[in-house]
């Protein structure tokens, strides 16, 4: 049966569970296309269907919200964060792993220590130091957590490691510098790692909430979550379920779709990172 | 090698140097003179009424003082606070800003504001002006803060549901047992019990615990607060849990409608699914736009015909911040004798609805006799604005007391007390820390 | 994202690779491209992490007003009902989610392994929710929970059952969220142990089968205990990440008017909870306290992984 399968009732069995439970798993996101195109006297009761196709949710979000903003917001810092991620995490990585030096190792064991370290922990004291350093409610004050990390560190590390030694050696004879060495030779040899770690610092960015919703304070600063978050709580006059779901639809189908494109290099780059483990 | 080692310093150090030249830019984005222009920023919370309005009339403001620029930013009622913290403690506050009377108490003792300095107005001025509902924010003897208008509550009720009930449209309840007779009339439920119109949108978070307070009580007998503002005195006598239960039942046992109906009180009524609620004048113009039915304003309910009126005011007020001064003060003073005017006034009325706080309005024949605003201005007589000492806390106790009564079915009597007992110890840590 | 499961083995690598030493002023040479390629991102990395680290430490040791060292947090965090209560909920999610997200993502793994036809499009649908933003997402679930015109409670009239309050019932609320952090999560379980199955080698299935096992006990024998690592890996990143839910809370209990958590502080978890007192009520150092008990949470749970992780080794 394992050589050469046949198709037989049970695959059919299988096919519609999955069939079920990818109904269960997609709807949400229906239910959500379908409500940003509802009129607000649609939620008064219950209906499935929009009553007619109406926009004013979406004519609201771009007239009167700052929802192009905030998606430039998160685009930027989405974009700046893992750039700094890709270069710096690697940089270490490849420097601990592929140097032996005094106190390398405990460099080492304190970077992976502090994955121990919970953000909700760190929260606080950044916000403390980011009030001294005026770095509340701007770009930097966003982005500095994430700018260096210690998963990315390790995860580079560990391909790092299985660069041969003799590569190296051999640009080394060649007269390379060792910065060049690292560019031209080392990065290279992990570029699948590359694109899992860019992936996953971009898709963390993105969605993160606890951090920016702290530090950002104004209209303009506000990233996607944020801005979603505090708009739907905001007006006391009633919930705009229109307006909230045509946001959500803008903030999630760009990443479907993004999904969609790059599904194989993100499926297999969030396994890598999972496996490494 | 070591130049490209160098190189690479160099590099880190340029990242690190545009990383604090990013802060220090920002820093001079916000501190505002450049040249002649002084630029303010004002914040207040997202109430798109209010939003709208301040937006036009910042553009008047600034056609009239061209070297002044007003930026406004507003931000989600139950961020509030916590935002103007968080900016206080920043140093990036506003210069101006808009805030519950009920959170003067807690914005002075964290140090937010300045006293409205004597020489812009006095203290006899302030008085003078306004109508004498204000004092409830003179704290010290001082005023911190400066109101455009002030609010009270009335009946809001849709005259179509009257009329399919078979109620008389132009006759409202009177009376608080009126209204839970009319309500039941308009109360419907599908086959399974599930609430499909509500006669009378019965809420605590809204505006419903002012009703209690400052409404019900009183019409029962009972003084809330003792004068200085420092015992809950709910319970001072029977008629307070009378009044409570009385409050509760209308949910609890005639089931006139349910607090998360349509996720509140104002969305249910501009469904056209509300018979009646109790709302301030500043829902007015949410109401105008978006209810396709035909509607109508009451004063509030009373215990007994021809019995006590009473009726809750309250008011959002401008202050300015702390640490404001030289031609930002200056600019912000401006802009708050601005905001004040009785010019600004007249159009925050019809805009957002919300009644003048001048007493030269007070006898102002054209807005008393308004059928919408005339019973606002009718309740503003007879209005008392609760002394808070932390707004937020005080109605989080009475929310979550009143849901262990309605979710966990705890007897009502118990809670009370409980109640009672949990708004005096916010008010005993408030004057204990004072 | 992938925790400390890879602690051990990083170290344990390291220290196998012991390779010839350089001759002495290489060394020194090496020593200084290495440190001057660590410097600056390090000491970055060592003021965002180890020093607020231990500014949080003790500002839970320090009082809102006073000053010097007290232990004034913790005793009243010790007489504080609603933190237990955040303790004992956030218990809750970790025991309702992580297994039941886990089951599923084997089983759909599992399912995806033996069928031919549209594997990806199954996975890519299962695995969509884990990449959405968890903000928009609520809002969407929010909506669906809503009681008076929501979809649930019609959809359960269509079996004619009375409808439910969902969050606003303080006995649903928190299995309301459970649902939503499942959703989400299950995505990522299904995609690791895909890979996780992957790693088995055909072979013993093969040799299983020529003795005859049948697909129940091939299970048993042989797919769950080669899937152990990947268990652990998922449990410990699943419990990690459960200990520190958050925004869901967020977006799918707080309203104007109404703070996270409710009803009744149903759903209240330590995240929240130190959330509210660090920027609501401004006790950052009551707050700091509170962060503190997580952070031993999840020292807990990695330390119990690393013994779990150094005995899977043995053999």
């Amino acid at each position: 049966m394992l050589k050469k399968k046949k198709v037989n009732g049970f695959d059919y069995l299988i096919h519609l569970v999955l069939l079920a439970g990818v109904i269960i798993v997609a709807f949400p996101f229906i239910w959500m296309i379908l409500s940003s195109l509802k009129s607000l006297p649609d939620f008064y009761s219950f209906s499935f269907w929009p009553s007619k196709l109406d926009f004013s949710g979406y004519k609201y979000i771009f007239e009167e919200t700052d929802f192009l903003q905030w998606y430039i917001n998160s685009i930027i810092i989405g974009a700046i964060v893992t750039l700094s991620c890709l270069v710096f995490n690697s940089l270490i990585g490849y420097t601990l792993a592929k140097y032996k030096f005094v106190g390398g190792k405990t460099i080492f064991i304190l970077i992976l220590s502090t994955l121990m370290i919970p953000t909700e922990m760190l929260v606080i004291p950044w916000y403390v130091m980011g009030t001294k350093v005026n770095l509340i409610d701007s770009y930097l004050g966003i982005m500095f957590p994430g700018l260096i990390e210690a998963f990315g560190i390790f995860l580079m590390r560990q391909f790092m490691l299985g660069i041969p030694d003799d590569l190296l050696d051999a640009a080394r004879i060649d007269g390379m510098g060792e910065l060049k060495i690292f560019w031209r030779i080392a990065l290279p040899q992990v570029k699948p790692a590359l694109s899992a770690l860019g992936i996953i610092t971009f898709l963390g960015n993105w969605n993160a909430y606890l951090w920016p919703v702290i530090v950002i304070s104004s209209d303009k600063m506000r990233t996607i979550p944020v801005g979603i978050s505090l708009y739907a709580t905001g007006d006391s006059g009633g919930i705009q379920w229109n307006t909230i779901m045509g946001m959500s639809t803008l903030a999630i189908i760009p990443m479907i779709i993004v999904f969609l494109i790059f599904q194989r290099r993100i499926v297999e780059g969030i396994a890598l990172t999972g496996v490494k483990g | 090698m070591k130049k490209r080692l160098f190189k690479m310093l160099v590099v880190m150090m340029a990242f690190s140097l545009i990383a604090l030249a990013g802060c220090s830019n920002n820093d001079e984005a916000s501190s505002s003179e450049s040249g002649d222009k002084v630029t303010i920023t004002y914040w207040q919370y997202t109430f798109p009424a209010k939003v709208t309005e301040i937006k036009s009339l910042i553009k008047k403001f600034e056609a009239e003082n061209p070297n002044i620029k007003v930026v406004a930013q507003d931000f989600p009622y139950d961020q509030y606070t916590q935002k103007v913290t968080a900016a206080m403690h920043a140093g990036k506050g506003p210069d101006v800003l808009n805030l519950y009377y009920g959170w003067l108490p807690q914005y002075v003792k964290e140090g937010y504001l300045q006293p409205i300095p004597q020489d812009f107005m006095s203290t006899s001025e302030i008085e003078d002006y306004f109508i004498p509902m204000i004092t409830a924010s003179k704290i010290d003897g001082k005023y911190y803060s400066l109101p455009t208008a002030v609010r009270s509550l009335a009946l809001f009720y849709n005259k179509d549901m009257f009329k399919e009930a078979g109620l008389d449209p132009d006759s409202p309840p009177k009376t608080w047992d009126e209204l839970i007779q009319y309500a039941k009339k308009m109360t419907k439920r599908d086959s399974g019990g599930n609430l499909e119109q509500e006669g009378f949108a019965w809420d605590v978070n809204g505006q419903g615990y002012h009703a209690f307070e400052e409404v019900m009580l009183r019409q029962w007998g009972v003084t809330p607060f003792s004068d200085d503002g420092k015992k809950v005195l709910w319970n001072s006598s029977p008629e307070g849990l009378e009044a409570f239960t009385y409050w509760i039942n209308m949910y609890k046992k005639e089931k006139l409608g349910e607090p998360l109906f349509l996720q509140g009180y104002n969305t249910a009524f501009k469904a056209g699914k509300a018979g009646i609620i109790i709302d301030g004048s500043f829902d007015i113009t949410a109401i105008k736009d978006a209810a396709k039915f035909d509607w109508g304003v009451a004063t509030l309910p009373v215990k007994e015909e021809g019995g006590m009126e009473s009726n809750f005011g309250s008011y959002w007020t401008n202050g300015i911040a702390k640490g404001v001064k030289g031609k930002q003060l200056e600019a912000s003073e401006k802009f708050i004798k601005f905001l004040i005017s009785e010019e600004t006034q007249k159009e925050w009325l019809t805009e957002v609805g919300e009644l003048p706080a001048a007493a030269s309005f007070a006898n102002d024949e054209s807005i008393n006799n308004d059928p919408i605003y005339g019973p606002f201005v009718q309740g503003l007589k007879s209005a008392h604005a609760t002394f808070f000492v932390d707004e937020t806390k005080e109605r989080d106790s009475i929310t979550a007391q009143i849901d262990k009564i309605i979710l966990n079915n705890e007897p009502i009597d118990k809670t009370f007390e409980s109640l009672v007992k949990e708004q005096q110890e916010i008010r005993d840590e408030y004057f204990k820390n004072n | 994202m992938a925790q400390t499961s890879m602690v051990d083995r990083g170290t344990k690598k390291s220290m196998i690779e012991k390779r010839d030493k350089p001759p002495m002023k290489l060394k020194t040479k090496r020593t200084m491209v290495a440190y001057s390629f660590l410097a600056i991102p390090l000491l970055f990395f060592l003021c965002i992490r180890i020093y607020p680290t231990l500014y949080s430490f003790s500002m839970s040791f320090s009082s809102q007003y006073g000053e010097g060292f007290t232990m004034e947090n913790y005793q009243q965090l010790f007489k504080d009902e609603v933190f237990w209560k955040s303790v004992w909920n956030t218990c809750k999610y970790v025991i309702i989610t992580v297994p039941i997200q886990m089951a599923l993502g084997l089983l759909i793994a599992l399912a995806l392994e033996r069928i031919q036809h549209f594997r990806w499009f199954y996975r890519m649908i299962y695995f969509l929710p884990y990449i959405t933003s968890v903000i928009a997402v609520s809002w969407v679930w929010r909506l669906m929970f809503e009681p008076s015109v929501g979809f649930f409670n019609e959809l359960i009239g269509w079996f004619g059952l009375p409808s439910q309050k969902w969050l606003s019932d303080p006995k649903l609320a928190l299995f309301c969220i459970c649902a939503v952090m499942i959703w989400q999560a299950m995505g990522f379980s299904m995609l690791i142990f895909m890979a996780g199955l992957q790693g088995i080698p055909k072979q013993l299935y093969e040799a299983a089968q020529i003795d005859g096992a049948g697909r129940w006990k091939m299970f048993w024998k042989i797919t769950l205990p080669l899937l152990n690592p990947t268990i652990v890996f998922l449990a410990v990143t699943g419990v990690i990440s459960a200990l520190q839910t958050f925004a869901q809370i967020q977006s799918l209990t707080a309203s104007s008017g109404a703070s996270a958590g409710g009803p009744l502080n149903s759903t209240v978890s330590i995240v929240v909870y130190m959330y509210q007192n660090a920027f609501s009520e401004f006790n950052m150092e009551y707050a700091s306290a509170v962060a503190v008990v997580l952070f031993i949470f999840i020292l807990l749970v990695t330390l119990l992984q690393m013994k779990v992780l150094n005995k899977s080794y043995e053999y």
